[in-house]
């Protein structure tokens, strides 16, 4: 195989190789975030097979389940993709105060929601292991729970590192990353809801 | 080049060898570069398959008299659950993931892949997964018995009573063996999307890659389906849950599709890749363009859409209505279209052309006609009728092993050979190439031409013992089997003796086209002096067209070209 020098100004040396692995993070936690969603449509299909195909579909003595506190908690929880949104905005404007408010604000919602999960399930007539619906029920809104609680995680980390010196002229990214997982978690949510509390 | 004056320029130009130091030891080592994980990948792979191995040894030994004499049946389950999970889990996958981790990169013009420690971490799983199911053989009760397939409710069978046995550790091996996967599969991705050379343009893009790309994107979309489905057989194992136990109200076809919504596409993760690699090499070695480049490479796409959309053919005995199986058997013959597409590629290819039969080709070749073959029995089994009378016969085991050992592990084994050279900087010696073509070759059909005529008399699969009338292929099939084993003798011998002792190898041995054979043998640590920049496809056998603008191999070859 030949090579020809056509045009020997064309050199890209050097300009690739520092921060490459910086520029494609956003790209592959959008990738992966897309897998990660088809862990909880699998689960979302497995549940509705369950419901359609099983006849006592809830546990003796088991009537349904309360929708008004899991509404309430729906209600923070999209609002707080609201919040998290306008962080992100004041980040831009390098209003870096203004970040830090809304997004502890976002972080007390999260928790919040992470408080009233934790009472509803203390609060249940049923099991883990009380039949399907026990078991889907809790691996459902447990495996999001563990999402959110992740979610909240990363957000305490992201705060800690605005008060170290010289952020965020790099550390968008994990602002960024984390702002979207946050809606992630929020949109999976919201089906959740439709198919579990809505849908009886 | 020779290797001569690769060293005499260097000498005048003041720089070390520009290739990469020859230090055995970093293969040991926690490195980010995405050959040395490749070739981690691979030799890790290859200690796996000869585990895999010798349990299959054992298994055709017990099979050679029709009693279930060496070993007895538990055992015997034991044997062909862990042989199916190692060899698909430990050798394939991994096996394909280091192949695809050292080329990618070179072929598309990057200096790594676009997360080298993710890709470090991602293999850095496989040993970690490896243990903990070799583990499973010392547990009390031993390793899981039920099959790689993993069906409840069998599986959830623990007549141990431990919270630790063969099949949690099953689980707890394969949901990590599928993190690995996922991680690997963001690499791949982006990478192939994002860092392309300048130039490269979607078409542009040697049909490896594409095969690469078509292969991690299944991996993405249908591995949560079976950590979906393996996540809640752990918790209904360990935790008291039912959701597929039938006892307790639970649905074991529901553990069937989400296992076959992966694991079928999952074939594809596997074959897809050498469909890469035999569209690579064919052109080198008939000194001809690709036939029909565009068509090889959409025909990629079709069949991982088509791919996520026949998994129930492996269901048309559970109990599935006839309306679905008629949809399922349709979409399984529709994925033969583009699968026939890309054979045609070859073969139109190959035809006419002046073939240098060299091991790579052999191998080549070799796997396309055991492809060919398994092509054949597959279309016949997506045909309900006959699935439902040869399921669970060896006729199965007979279609799956020409795909998996005649296409994929001969495919493996021509890559290995071809880019040998490069990744290692020798040349293997080519008469152990040809012997080791040989016994494969023999030992497959051997081994698994018999498996047909077995199932079509009736004999069923997973069985330690059987009726006398089988006896005469079976001792076929078990002389074939061990001339397998006695096959990867020469391989191991010639990959370490020539890795040591074989002539040094130019930059461009086979005289192929592609960004890797521009470069030094075996590539420097970041791969290319100056990021290429492409101006012509991959396969421009016989025209003039040069591939790239500037010289990637920097001062070195330029002097000489
Ligand atoms: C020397 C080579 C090999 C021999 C002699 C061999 C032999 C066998 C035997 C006897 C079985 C049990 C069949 C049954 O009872 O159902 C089996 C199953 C299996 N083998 Fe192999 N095998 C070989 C290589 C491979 C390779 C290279 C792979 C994968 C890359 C592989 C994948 C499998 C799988 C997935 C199963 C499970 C089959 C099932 O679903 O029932 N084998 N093999
Ligand atoms: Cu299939």
């Amino acid at each position: 195989m030949s090579t020809a020098n056509l045009d020997p100004t064309l050199n890209t040396h050097g300009a690739h190789a520092e921060h490459e692995e910086e520029d494609h993070r956003m790209f592959g936690f959008i990738v992966f975030l897309l897998s990660e969603s088809v862990i909880f449509l699998s689960f979302f299909v497995g549940y509705t097979v369950y419901k359609t195909n099983i006849t006592d579909w809830l546990p003796a003595g088991v009537e349904g389940l309360e929708v008004r506190e899991p509404l309430i908690n729906t209600i923070v929880l999209v609002s707080s993709s609201f919040v998290i949104y306008f962080a992100e905005r004041f980040l831009h404007r390098e209003n870096l105060w203004g970040f830090r408010a809304f997004w502890l604000l976002t972080m007390a919602m999260g928790s919040f929601f992470l408080y009233g999960q934790a009472v509803e399930w203390m609060g249940l007539p049923f099991g883990f292991t009380d039949g399907v619906f026990g078991g889907t029920f809790y691996l459902l809104t447990g495996f999001h729970g563990l999402h959110v609680m992740t979610g909240v995680l990363l957000q305490g980390i992201m705060l800690g590192r605005s008060f170290l010196p010289n952020n965020y002229a790099g550390g968008e990214f994990g602002v960024a990353a984390t702002s979207l997982f946050w809606h992630f978690v929020d949109v999976i949510w919201i089906i959740l809801f439709i198919l579990i509390y809505v849908w009886q | 080049m020779s290797n001569a004056s690769i060293e005499a320029i260097a000498a005048k130009s003041g720089q070390p060898f520009p290739g990469a130091p020859n230090n055995w030891r970093r293969f040991f080592s926690f490195s980010t570069d995405h050959k040395v994980i490749g070739i981690q990948y691979m030799v890790t792979a290859f200690v796996f398959f000869l585990i895999g191995g010798l349990l299959a040894m054992v298994m055709r030994g017990e099979l050679i008299t029709p009693e279930a004499d060496l070993v007895d049946r538990t055992v015997y389950n034991a044997l062909f659950t862990m042989h199916g999970t190692i060899m698909l889990f430990m050798w394939t996958f991994p096996v394909l993931n280091g192949l695809s981790n050292y080329l990618v990169p070179l072929m598309i013009g990057a200096r790594d892949m676009a997360f080298p420690r993710l890709n470090a971490a991602a293999f850095w799983l496989v040993p970690v997964f490896g243990t903990l199911l070799m583990v499973s053989f010392f547990v009390p009760g031993g390793p899981s018995q039920s099959g790689w397939w993993a069906y409840p409710p069998v599986s959830l069978q623990n007549p141990t009573g431990n919270l630790i046995n063969g099949q949690v550790l099953w689980l707890l091996a394969v949901a990590l063996s599928g993190v690995s996967s996922i991680m690997g599969a963001v690499n791949f991705v982006t990478t192939i999307f994002r860092m392309r050379a300048p130039g490269m343009g979607w078409f542009k893009m040697p049909a490896f890659c594409w095969t690469v790309l078509s292969a991690q994107m299944i991996q993405l979309f249908g591995l949560p389906s079976l950590t979906a489905g393996a996540v809640m057989l752990l918790l209904d194992l360990t935790a008291g849950t039912s959701f597929f136990d039938p006892a307790r109200g639970g649905d074991p076809v529901l553990y069937q599709h989400f296992f076959w919504f992966y694991s079928h596409p999952a074939v594809y993760v596997i074959i897809l890749p050498i469909f890469g690699t035999f569209s690579e090499i064919f052109p080198v070695y008939a000194r001809k363009p690709l036939f029909g480049y565009r068509f090889v490479v959409v025909s990629s796409l079709i069949i991982t859409v088509l791919s996520a959309m026949v998994w129930v053919h492996h269901m048309f005995a559970s109990g599935t209505p006839s309306w679905m199986r008629m949809l399922f058997m349709f979409s399984t013959m529709l994925i033969s279209v583009p699968t026939g597409v890309k054979v045609f590629a070859w073969v139109a290819t190959v035809w006419g052309g002046k073939l240098r039969l060299d091991t790579p080709m052999l191998f080549a070749l070799g796997g396309l006609v055991c492809f060919l073959f398994a092509g054949i029995t597959g279309v016949m089994l997506g045909a309900v009728p006959f699935d439902i009378h040869v399921n669970n016969t060896y006729f199965v085991v007979g279609h799956f092993h020409y795909v998996i050992y005649g296409a994929t592990v001969m495919g493996v084994y021509a890559a290995i050979y071809h880019w040998f050279p490069k990744m290692t900087g020798h040349m293997y010696y080519e008469g152990l190439g040809k012997l080791h073509f040989a016994l494969t070759f023999i030992g497959v059909n051997l081994n698994f031409f018999p498996m047909h005529p077995l199932g079509l008399m009736g004999m069923p699969r997973r069985v330690a013992s059987y009726d006398p009338e089988f006896a005469y292929w079976n001792v076929i099939a078990s002389l074939g089997g061990f001339l397998l084993g006695v096959s990867t003798l020469p391989f191991i011998l010639n990959m370490i003796s020539s890795w040591i002792l074989g002539k040094r190898a130019p930059a461009n041995p086979w005289n192929a086209i592609g960004l890797e054979w521009l470069i030094p043998s075996p590539p420097p640590v970041e791969n290319f002096e100056e990021i290429p920049i492409v101006v012509s496809g991959p396969y421009g056998y016989g025209s003039d067209e040069p591939l790239v603008a500037n010289n990637p191999a920097g001062e070195l070859i330029s002097e000489h070209s």
